[in-house]
């Protein structure tokens, strides 16, 4: 695998840097079943990656894999140009990859405010003493991050909705809060599972161009994984195709499209 | 009406995410701050300081401490009172032990001492969550009654297996042993309640509150965005037990002065805790106030009405209480989760906009 590549500089102005994860050779199980098979890509700086598939592919424990929560049997993941031994989520976490998931999960009893607040974690450094006696350093550190979290809020037009508690809010809010909760980590990889389920036109509009803006403005790689193939073919630079947990496909959109492998797992072939 | 929040802007952020946001809040605040510590000392008498304020005092520290816990972390634990043992005993071992330093050095490592032995206790809730957490925590109030029963040593080897809390002062005035004041009693009760208060209203606003908050609503998410589960779980599990230590150690020392482990600290006092913290509110540092306050008051303004002005006989009002703390349980756990302090929060939400609605 080629460990150094030329930057490129897209159709819309857009820079695509160096190789920033790097899967190798992946291979998950469970039990006897295997999730993933063998499968190697890569992520590069500031491009947008797809995931697709049918259901079942193995799109989403590719996600668990990246964000820690599934250590793989084999095969290695190289984040940054080093090789990244098994870790907890929150260790990831601190590596500056940061993630939505396909099934909202936002911490109901608390604002949208501090949901997003938590997000800043990772760069908050102050230790329980000081944050027992507060004044000082620990307002200060608060006061700093808010705002940060605040740009975010703006960013994502969520401003009206600050100390609403998360639990009344309706779902593509939630949806666009649970996406200002990872971008407050500023992370260096954001990971979407399915920013877009159970959206209506509309909404499904103004979340791919969040998506964009975000790319755009903070110059964050993405990872998502979508069903929607017309967002995902407007809105990303390359494709991976997975069926069965193999790759079937990778590559520009118009390539996947073309890909006579592709068109059989989503259409399905003819047996004769 | 009362309650304005019109013309109360707010220009930095710091103002935004003080304590009291609204400006009457503020002042009401300051006012009670200022009766507590003004006037009360002055008229307080030594009924009311043993029969409410004292408790009311005690058990609001233990409330915060198990709140923090309960409500913040969301970690069950039906171990307070085996918890508020442990910083009775290591007060008075202290208190024994080092005669010469003050009492108020004594209660405050007792409440240290309580948080290493409630990190121990805690480490199980690393593997295991709810009812099973409650298991494991029920096991170390059973413990460590037992411990502090069966190894003589920590009451000094005295014949009755009590502690006495020996005479100690403050300022030249004596806060523990027969001549304590009822002022005193409650001042010394009151400076311990107001400093456990701040710290945990400061823990709970800031980035360590949230983690606790993040583990409790969605543990898998709250490790996502990098939360250590360990960190945040055990040290919810320290501060907790530290303020409970230092209820411990009142409770002994200032209150009561001479105490036996199973009956002053047995599995009734963990559930009355908890009861207060579910009944003032889970996850409010008001709620603690309220439960405590709540159930502090009860049990005498019960007898009050019903052996007093009612003439009922004592033992059916005593039994009373336990029937109508058991509705009352399950009233808000069924309808009101979040207890008197929601119902505060909601009643102060009406207030704002009355008596004009539109």
């Amino acid at each position: 695998m080629k460990d150094t590549v030329e930057p490129y500089v897209t159709a819309d102005g857009r820079t695509i840097g160096n190789i920033l994860m790097d899967m190798r050779n992946i291979t998950l199980r469970f039990g006897g079943v295997e999730a993933i098979k063998n499968i190697s890509f890569d992520i590069r700086e500031g491009e947008i990656r797809a995931i697709i598939g049918p259901n079942g592919a193995g799109k989403s424990s590719m996600l668990n894999v990246i964000s820690g929560f599934y250590n793989p049997q084999e095969g290695e993941v190289w984040f940054r140009g080093e090789k990244r031994p098994p870790m907890k989520p929150f260790q990831v976490a601190r590596q500056g990859i940061a993630r939505t998931f396909q099934n909202i999960a936002l911490f109901e009893g608390m604002s949208v405010l501090d949901n997003v607040m938590t997000g800043r974690l990772t760069h908050m450094k102050t230790g329980l003493l000081a944050q027992a006696v507060w004044y000082g350093r620990a307002a200060k550190e608060e006061t700093q991050n808010r705002e940060v979290v605040e740009r975010i809020i703006d960013f994502l037009e969520i401003q009206a909705i600050r100390k609403t508690p998360v639990g009344r809010l309706p779902y593509g809010l939630k949806k666009r809060v649970e996406l200002a909760r990872a971008l407050a980590a500023e992370p260096k990889l954001l990971l979407l599972d399915e920013p877009m389920a159970g959206m209506n036109v509309e909404e499904k509009e103004d979340m791919s161009r969040f998506i964009l803006d975000v790319n755009d403005e903070f110059g964050t790689t993405i990872a998502l994984i979508e069903h929607d193939m017309g967002v995902v073919m407007d809105i990303s630079d390359r494709v991976v195709v997975m069926d069965y947990g193999r790759k079937i496909g990778d590559g520009t959109p118009d390539e996947v499209r073309n890909n006579q492998e592709v068109i059989d797992a989503y259409l399905g072939v003819a047996h004769d | 009406m009362f309650y304005r929040e019109a013309g109360d802007f707010k220009t930095s952020y710091e103002a935004d995410s003080q304590t009291f946001p609204i400006a009457f809040d503020r002042w009401r605040y300051w006012a009670i701050l200022a009766v507590a510590y003004l006037v009360i000392p002055f008229v307080i008498n030594d009924y009311w300081a043993s029969a409410l304020l004292v408790p009311f005092l005690i058990y609001a520290i233990a409330s915060i401490g198990l709140n923090i816990l309960v409500g913040y972390c969301g970690q069950v634990s039906l171990g307070t009172g085996g918890f508020m043992a442990v910083g009775a005993y290591a007060c008075y071992k202290l208190m024994t032990s080092f005669p010469d330093v003050s009492i108020v050095v004594h209660v405050l490592l007792a409440g240290g001492i309580t948080a290493m032995v409630g990190t121990a206790f805690g480490l199980p809730s690393l593997r295991i969550k709810g009812f099973y957490l409650a298991v494991a925590t029920l096991a170390a109030q059973f413990f460590l009654v037992w411990l502090f029963n069966k190894v003589a040593w920590f009451y000094n080897y005295s014949a009755s297996g009590q502690i006495n809390a020996p005479e100690r002062f403050v300022f030249g005035v004596p806060v523990t042993g027969a001549n304590t004041s009822a002022p005193a009693q409650y001042l010394v009760c009151l400076v311990f309640l107001t400093f456990c208060a701040l710290l945990a209203r400061n823990l709970t606003r800031g980035t360590v509150g949230r983690s606790w908050m993040a583990i409790r609503d969605m543990d898998i998410a709250a490790e996502i965005i990098g939360v250590n589960p360990l960190k945040a779980k055990l040290t919810a599990f320290a501060v907790s037990s530290f303020f409970i230590g230092i209820a411990g150690a009142l409770f002994f020392s200032v209150y009561l002065g001479a105490v036996e482990v199973g009956e002053a600290f047995g599995i009734q006092k963990s559930f009355l805790v908890l009861f207060m913290v579910i009944i003032g509110g889970l996850g409010s540092i008001f709620g603690s106030f309220a439960g405590a306050a709540f159930l502090v008051i009860l049990p005498v303004a019960l007898k009050v009405v019903g052996v007093d002005l009612l003439g009922w006989p004592t033992d059916l009002v005593a039994h009373l209480q336990l029937v109508i703390v058991g509705g009352l349980i399950m009233f808000f756990l069924i309808k009101e989760p979040h207890g008197l302090a929601q119902l505060w929060r909601l009643a102060k939400e009406k207030l704002r906009l009355w008596p004009f609605p539109y």
